[in-house]
């Protein structure tokens, strides 16, 4: 599944501006992501690697550009358009029910999927209890292809750091979506950490042919994982390649070290 | 109760099984968050097209396939059909470093392996050039080779699949299949076991088919084993206990086999599934006492009062109320109070409440701890077994169970000690011999027939049951006479919570000294409860705190030592903890966990000369191999404690 087809791009981004006030945190941005590819976005602190994905998930709503995504393009999405669509995310900082166990927790990625009413999820009826089932399958495949059986029935509060980060992950992924963001996978980990959570993501890319766009400041890890890499600086688009071409170039460099202005 | 009866060979079990057991569970394994469950007749089923699969691989008679992972039923059943096709399965310890593993592979010229992921398939792999005999690896799980290449690598699913079509399609096939297991013979190697080479290079144990089912057929009928009981199959697959208490006496009665969902979740999978019959070494019970103890400091105050106060009360008369002896009213009244306020929460709490036997065994087991178990209602029992014995040597009946001494022959086991004070045996399930290598099996037979066990021994003359004092070649002396019993030693202190692994040095030495690990779960919540900061392994083990703590386990260590005649003289004198946990990777424990003493006293020279030459603190510096096989150093300066002896023994004014 790592050899992307070039010509299928499932994500289009074009000539985006946002601001924030005076703010312009992305100016005049476009880039695109392909079909089963890993695509890294990185940049220094401030670049709008983030606003770059909330633009993408709707959750900011940009003042100029389009985005296209799956061949519909529209000037502005929905969260919800989004996530109805195949767009799951996780979060920079874990965004977890934190009294929820680790089980619970990914149920609630399947919501979008629940087909029966209200009324018969309550009355647990026949057909709604069968459709659980169902649910409850495709999350315990991927509480097993995460590894995290000991701590089904844990509280997340109680987790350390590293997995809930996967149980995030976890919950991202019980959306079966086609497009999913990694907003900085790896932050605050350990190497052990980070050496596993990039196995699981090169595993998710692999196993489920899931497209990945991922924000990430460890350098060496996007090197090893992506297909392509965008550099942001200042809210400008400063390069784009494979991870080969955005090492050998000057003006990533000088944006990552700094230069005399 | 079944038995192996006429049934000389597993398959031939198999099949009697399927037939008069056909619905009852063989095999459980939680997967996806569920049991599920296999049938004897089920399990018969797939057997069969499994190996009418293997036999299309080209497996023939007498090829050998190694087995590599935890406790899976398609593992389980790689064996079953090896043996359909009178191959012969060689389990190989799952936590063997590549190395270790191609040393097994290469010895036993294993033509197939089955492994249960992707690291054993790396492992295996890894290796592979020095494996010219290797035709194909089977792969359980297929999470992660997807991307590997395809030509000698098959998954144990699509085998059986292939096999039961060509059963389908080809009637020949099956009478095939069906005349190997007639033609199967009690005296075929059933399996190789490999020993985990406490001692040198791992030696393969051969077994013959009839030897462990007629093994089996004693201890089942001993401990009245039927196919209503459940085993928790947790064990390493390679380990003769496991393959004894699971895999042989599971075909041989008849009982289901619960294979855990992975080796981090047992306990949650021991409460869910409640095994009837366990089995775990010492140091298993010890873990699950450790863990019990520290949640105890973390309960509410007068949870722990109770606690205490009916750990008390079942020390006193819990063993005379298990083994049916007259106790007083009052305590008889207070031990069911007991029971019903925590002794069964508490053996429910660890899975326990349904063992009906429960077996230590692979080492000595310390004193309290045995007791503490039997106090609170487990009928814990203590083994000597040997892989080259498969596995009973002796074993302690209901009602005569006595923590100091391993119990009277098994059934059937004829048992003797030699002049030098070993104990040696023969048992129906005796081994054929080593694979390969006429030489050590020479060394371990006499010339009549016993098989050497290296252990001291003898036999108690109040019960009649066996007693052993430790390897025979490890009892030494101290200069001025004072026996030295290493382990023994080592048991004492370990028996404390903060106390993980002990290597005690004396023999031709003025004293004792010991060499100690400290459990990090133990000392780590202390340390949280202590507001004790630290920031590695190291830098705990290091802690003044830590030291006075178990300074203070020590020194009670050596009061009770005080209390025996003849080991007064061999009292703690100096002890030291290490800087680093020791670890199979780095050649330091065998794979069953236990200690290489000889080993580390070599890799630890600096920390041995330091403790007989008076210093305070010396300097080491190891080599440590991490899990993927990197290697690393770790350098420390380690802090030495002296301690007290105490009582007034003739011997210690020498010993000092």
């Amino acid at each position: 599944m790592r050899a992307p087809d070039t010509n299928d791009i499932l994500l289009e981004v074009e000539r985006v501006v946002l601001s924030f006030g005076g703010v312009k945190a992305l100016r005049d941005v476009s880039f695109n992501i392909r079909k089963g590819e890993i695509r890294a976005i990185i940049g220094p602190n401030g670049a709008g690697k983030t606003s770059m994905l909330n633009v993408i998930n709707g959750f900011y709503r940009p003042n100029h550009g389009a985005i296209t995504f799956k061949g519909r393009t529209r000037a502005k999405m929905q969260p919800f358009e989004a996530a109805r669509g195949g767009i799951a995310r996780t979060f920079q900082n874990v965004a977890l029910f934190k009294g929820m166990s680790a089980l619970d927790n990914i149920m609630a990625g399947r919501t979008l999927k629940v087909r029966r009413g209200l009324l018969w999820q309550v009355l647990r009826l026949g057909p709604a209890l069968a459709e659980e089932v169902e649910h409850r399958r495709k999350v315990e495949e991927i509480i097993d292809f995460l590894e995290i059986e000991t701590i089904r029935k844990v509280p997340v509060g109680r987790l350390p750091y590293g997995l809930q980060k996967r149980v995030e992950l976890g919950r991202a992924l019980a959306m079966e979506p086609d497009l999913l963001l990694l907003d900085e996978p790896m932050a605050g980990m350990n190497l052990e950490e980070k050496e596993d959570m990039s196995r699981f993501i090169i595993d998710v890319n692999n196993h489920y042919g899931t497209t990945i766009a991922l924000i990430e400041h460890d350098m060496a890890v996007v090197m090893d994982l992506s297909d392509r890499v965008a550099v942001l600086d200042h809210g400008v688009k400063i390069a784009d390649g494979t991870p080969d071409e955005v090492k050998r170039s000057q003006v990533v460099i000088d944006a990552y070290l700094g230069v005399a202005h | 109760m079944a038995g192996g009866g006429s049934f000389d060979t597993f398959p031939k079990l198999l099949l009697r099984n399927a037939a008069q057991f056909g619905t009852r569970p063989a095999f459980r394994h939680k997967d996806l968050g569920i049991w599920q469950n296999w049938t004897w007749a089920q399990v018969a089923e797939i057997v069969r097209a499994y190996a009418a699969g293997l036999d299309r691989l080209g497996l023939r008679q007498g090829d050998t396939i190694a087995v590599v992972g935890s406790n899976r039923p398609k593992l389980y059943w790689t064996m079953m059909a090896a043996q359909m096709l009178r191959a012969i399965p060689v389990p190989v310890y799952s936590d063997a470093v590549a190395d270790e593993l191609a040393f097994v592979l290469a010895h036993a010229e294993a033509k197939l392996v089955a492994a249960q992921d992707q690291e054993q398939v790396d492992k295996v792999l890894s290796v592979s050039d020095r494996l010219p005999q290797l035709n194909k690896i089977v792969y359980d799980e297929p999470r992660g080779l997807d991307g590997y290449d395809r030509s000698g690598l098959i998954a144990i699913g699509d085998i059986i699949e292939d096999g039961r079509a060509a059963l389908a399609a080809d009637v020949a096939l099956g009478e095939r299949i069906d005349e190997y297991v007639r033609a199967g013979n009690g005296s075929d190697i059933a399996v190789i076991l490999y020993t985990s080479g406490t001692t040198g290079a791992p030696k393969g144990v051969m077994l013959s088919a009839r030897g462990c089912i007629d093994a089996a057929t004693d201890t089942t009928r001993f401990d009245k084993l039927t196919d209503k009981d459940v085993v928790l199959a947790y064990l390493p697959l390679a380990w003769a206990g496991d393959h004894y208490v699971s895999y042989v006496q599971g075909l041989v009665a008849g009982f289901c086999m619960a294979c855990p969902e992975s080796s981090d979740t047992i306990e949650q999978d021991r409460h869910e599934i409640g095994p009837t019959f366990y089995l775990a070494p010492p140091r298993g019970f010890e873990a699950m006492l450790t863990r019990l103890m520290v949640r105890m400091e973390d309960a509410a105050p007068l949870k722990r009062r109770l606690f205490n106060y009916f750990l008390d009360v079942a020390r006193r008369y819990g063993e005379q109320v298990l083994t049916g002896r007259p106790v007083p009213l009052s305590g008889r009244l207070l031990y069911a109070l007991g029971r019903w306020l925590v002794y069964e929460p508490l053996k429910n709490v660890l899975g326990l409440s349904l063992v009906r036997v429960a077996y230590t065994g692979g080492e000595a087991i310390g004193p309290d701890l045995f007791a503490l178990y039997r106090s609170i209602g487990l009928n814990l029992k203590q083994l000597y077994g040997q892989t080259e014995a498969f596995l009973y040597v002796t074993c302690q009946p209901d009602g005569e169970i006595y923590s100091d001494t391993v119990g009277p022959a098994a059934p059937n086991v004829d048992i003797r000690i030699a002049e030098s004070g070993e104990v040696q045996f023969r048992s129906p399930g005796m081994f054929l011999g080593y694979f390969k290598d006429q030489a050590k099996t020479a060394e371990a037979m006499t010339s009549d027939g016993y098989v050497r066990t290296g252990d001291a021994g003898f036999f108690d003359e109040k019960t009649g049951h066996l007693k052993i004092i430790d390897r025979a070649k490890d009892v030494g002396r101290l200069v001025d006479g004072t026996m030295f019993a290493p382990k023994y030693l080592e048991n004492k202190l370990k028996f404390y919570p903060n106390i993980k692994e002990a290597i005690t040095l004396g023999d031709s030495r003025e004293f004792v000294c010991a060499m100690l690990n400290i459990d990090p779960v133990a000392v780590a919540n202390w340390a949280e409860r202590n507001n004790v900061a630290y920031g590695s392994y190291q830098e705990l083990a290091g802690h003044p705190l830590v030291y006075d703590m178990v300074a203070k386990d020590v020194a009670a260590v050596n009061r009770s030592l005080a209390g025996e005649k003849a080991l007064a003289g061999a009292q703690i004198r100096r002890f030291l903890i290490l800087h680093k946990e020791l670890d199979a990777d780095d050649g330091e424990l065998t794979r069953t966990q236990k200690v290489r003493r000889r080993f580390i006293a070599e890799r630890y020279a600096p920390l041995v000369t330091a403790l007989y030459n008076g210093a305070h603190d010396a300097d080491i510096s190891t080599e440590v191999t991490f899990e993927d096989g990197r290697k690393g150093t770790t350098a420390a300066r380690v802090r030495i404690c002296d301690m007290q002896a105490i009582g007034s023994g003739e011997s210690l004014g020498r010993a000092a």
